[in-house]
């Protein structure tokens, strides 16, 4: 721990050595990881916030997303983590329990700003571990259904489905309807876990109990995974992974498929990507709600926090920088230039949010997401999951056999921290 | 003999002082690390441990056991020696056969040729992935086409577990051909013009040269390009990997090495990460022993 300090203090004392002082005032320089994308926007954000915090100087670090888990374990092994980055909120947990980070509450009952009911709830809790605050949401990323609407409206349903029935009954009149041999109802990657996942969460699961057991083998979670599967079965959906779709966009574009379960990125690459005749011609809405569950249905909730590190010497400059990247005006700009979901319910008032048509289902869906476990294993459960859901997809063995097998491979993933929370 | 033990003994110390540097580094950065990584992989170092040392458990062999009852460890495995196995030996075969082209009197543009066949070898993996994953398109990839014109359609390459490895193999063989190709060619360069004149003289056809002539004087190359080929084979990462990145259809492309990847640096499991290493290394050590002894065999 003290080694970690003093190279921590070093690199900070270079740091500041390097950018000397603003007209002889002491400056803290406060240095932030960004990952891709939201690592080259923040720099734009970055002067004014210096402009109304002349004593904080920000040095902006930007990290390619593949390259992100990675770099910040091993900086945290070397005692070089920043004072502040941005983290997938799936890592929290992770970062949590190797103890890289601040504990956020007592910052967050002094600030003006940084309240929990100004932002969406779902999201709050993602950072939310056994009560203590270990970040702050930046931006949402929630899944909703992205849909052709002229081919429903040829199918004859001129809305998109609200229900599970009304779903499987659109996908019929899709598939009958449908002259295009290569066509297909919807697209459901097997090699993703956010469609699998999210059907589930629909019917109730929580897939991991409080006392780190498995808990699939439950009927919350089956009805919800056999629902998932029998889009396969029915020929509703192709047994296809992501990585064998060359072109999602000239397909989607083409009307090879007319649904698919996505985020918001894909909004602005739709945009860029689909012919300009086929763009009055999709568009979003929030997930079908199980039947006799009221609509919208749930989402995950993901993207990104800011979290503060606990090496850091300068969190309060860092928790300024904070308040800053969250207050709604900037959450705004963020999304103008990036087109990440703001965090902050009352950012969606702005005009940008509000005239969008893409945006209504989004806006809809963020105030009915499902935090997911948090627990640094849930990446690997996820892939699991849809690691069962392939082989079953692919007639290997049916749902109630997938959760069987989930129960014991999650039980064993599980075994070290049961062992880890009875000490 | 007339060295006295004085003169011995300070001949001895000046070759421990010569052999120390390199001694140093040898201990410092590979027999250190394999030492550390042996010890890894009899404890269960993970996320909890790099959070709090002490919630690391010294576990035995229980890694190495548990890998014994993990399905995917054995698909990993068998994928693994699926690849080099069949695609060792196809990749040797092509190598040997552009050699001779190369080799070969009446070929024109040699140097324009080596370069096409060394070009793969140099290019970026990442950069050949996305052209071939456009080439194994299922609907407008080149090769489904050119297979539909002989009515053959409808293949998903990287997609059907049947297929998966099999196009993975194409790929690595194209990619690596040409470095054993130009070690073939220099071991050919070698073999003295004389012997081929006098089997001329003797009568000898092409055929025959070949098998008494080329093969037999190519034996040493062929030891070395078998084994680097066979090492680098059973490690074999980047082509599945960019390929088929989280492990192809039912993990069908899934390799020992991608296995240790995922275990280790994504899910920080670096005790089971690192007794999959060694299970890999004894793999690779007991078939260079193999082929040590078949070769000896073969040779008396």
């Amino acid at each position: 721990m003290t080694r970690r300090l003093v190279a921590a203090s070093l690199v900070s004392a270079c740091l500041a050595a390097c950018v000397g002082s603003h007209g002889g005032r002491e400056v803290q320089v406060v240095e932030f990881w960004g990952m891709g994308r939201e690592g080259e926007v923040v720099a734009e954000l970055v002067p004014e916030f210096e402009r109304r915090n002349p004593g904080i100087h920000v040095v902006v670090q930007q990290i390619p997303w593949t390259a992100a888990h990675e770099k910040l374990l091993t900086a945290h092994v070397g005692g070089s983590l920043p004072d502040i980055a941005q983290m997938g909120n799936t890592w929290i947990p992770e970062f949590q329990v190797v103890r890289a980070l601040e504990d956020l509450t007592p910052y967050a009952s002094r600030s003006a700003t940084v309240r929990r009911g100004e932002f969406f709830d779902g999201i709050w809790e993602t950072s939310l571990i056994d009560g203590h605050l270990f970040g702050v949401p930046w931006y949402v990323d929630t899944r909703v259904l992205f849909y052709r609407t002229d081919l429903l409206r040829e199918a004859g349903f001129a809305n998109p489905p609200r229900t599970w029935s009304e779903w499987v009954n659109a996908c019929r009149a899709l598939r009958e309807k449908n002259r295009n041999p290569s066509f297909k109802p919807i697209l459901l990657p097997t090699n993703e876990w956010p469609q699998p996942v999210v059907l589930a969460l629909n019917s109730g699961a929580t897939f991991v109990n409080d006392d780190a057991t498995a808990r699939f083998v439950d009927p919350r979670f089956l009805e919800g995974f056999t629902f998932y599967l029998d889009f396969f079965s029915r020929g509703d959906a192709p047994v296809v992974a992501g990585s064998q779709i060359a072109n999602l966009y000239q397909q989607f574009g083409e009307g090879e498929f007319a649904m698919l379960i996505t985020g918001p990125w894909n909004v602005g690459e739709m945009r860029r990507r689909l012919p300009a005749d086929k763009q009055d011609e999709w568009t979003t809405a929030p997930i079908p709600a199980r039947d006799g569950a009221p609509y919208p249905g749930l989402s995950i909730a993901g993207g990104s926090s800011l979290a503060i590190f606990a090496t850091s010497p300068r969190k309060d400059a860092a928790w300024k920088f904070v308040e800053f990247l969250t207050e709604p005006e900037q959450q705004v700009r963020f999304y103008e230039l990036s087109g990440n979901l703001p965090a902050r319910r009352a950012a969606w008032d702005a005009p940008a949010l509000q005239k969008d048509r893409e945006m209504a289902a989004f806006r809809t869906q963020l105030d009915h997401t499902v935090a997911l476990p948090r627990i640094p294993e849930w990446e690997r459960i996820a892939t699991a999951v849809f690691e069962e859901g392939e082989l079953a997809a692919r007639g290997r063995f049916d749902a109630a056999e997938g959760a069987r097998r989930l129960d014991v491979r999650v039980n064993a993933m599980l075994d070290k921290r049961r062992w880890v929370l009875s000490r | 003999m007339s060295r006295t033990p004085r003169a011995f003994r300070s001949e001895a110390r000046a070759a421990v002082v010569f052999l120390l540097p390199a001694l140093t580094l040898i201990g410092v950065f590979f027999v250190l690390p394999v030492i550390a990584g042996l010890v890894l992989s009899l404890t269960d170092f993970d996320i909890y441990s790099l959070g709090r040392t002490a919630d690391t458990r010294f576990v035995g062999l229980s890694n190495y056991a548990g890998l014994a009852d993990n399905g995917v460890f054995w698909v990993a495995m068998r994928n693994t020696l699926y690849f080099a196995l069949v695609g060792g030996p196809l990749t040797i075969a092509v190598a040997l056969g552009a050699a001779l082209l190369l080799n070969a009197k009446a070929a024109r543009l040699k140097p324009l040729f080596r370069t096409i066949y060394f070009a793969p070898v140099v290019t970026s993996i990442v950069a050949v992935a996305v052209v071939w994953r456009f080439l194994y398109h299922p609907r407008v990839g080149l090769l489904n086409t050119l297979l539909g014109y002989v009515g053959i359609s409808g293949i998903d390459w990287l997609g059907d577990p049947r297929f998966a490895m099999p196009a993975i193999i194409v790929l690595a063989i194209w990619k690596n051909f040409g470095y054993s190709a130009i070690i073939f060619l220099a071991g050919l360069q070698n073999v003295p013009e004389e012997l081929f004149e006098a089997a001329k003289m003797d009568g000898a056809g092409p055929v025959r040269q070949f098998l008494h002539i080329t093969l037999p004087e190519l034996a040493p190359t062929f030891v070395f390009v078998s084994i680097i080929t066979a090492i680098g084979y059973f490690q074999i990462f980047a082509e599945p990997y960019v390929m088929t990145p989280e492990g192809g259809p039912l993990n069908s492309t899934l390799t020992i090495v991608m296995l240790m990847y995922r275990e280790g640096f994504r899910w920080w499991n670096m005790g089971f990460a690192a007794s999959i290493a060694f299970v890999l290394f004894a793999v690779v050590f007991g078939g260079s022993l193999l082929s040590k002894r078949i070769r000896r065999r073969s040779s008396r």
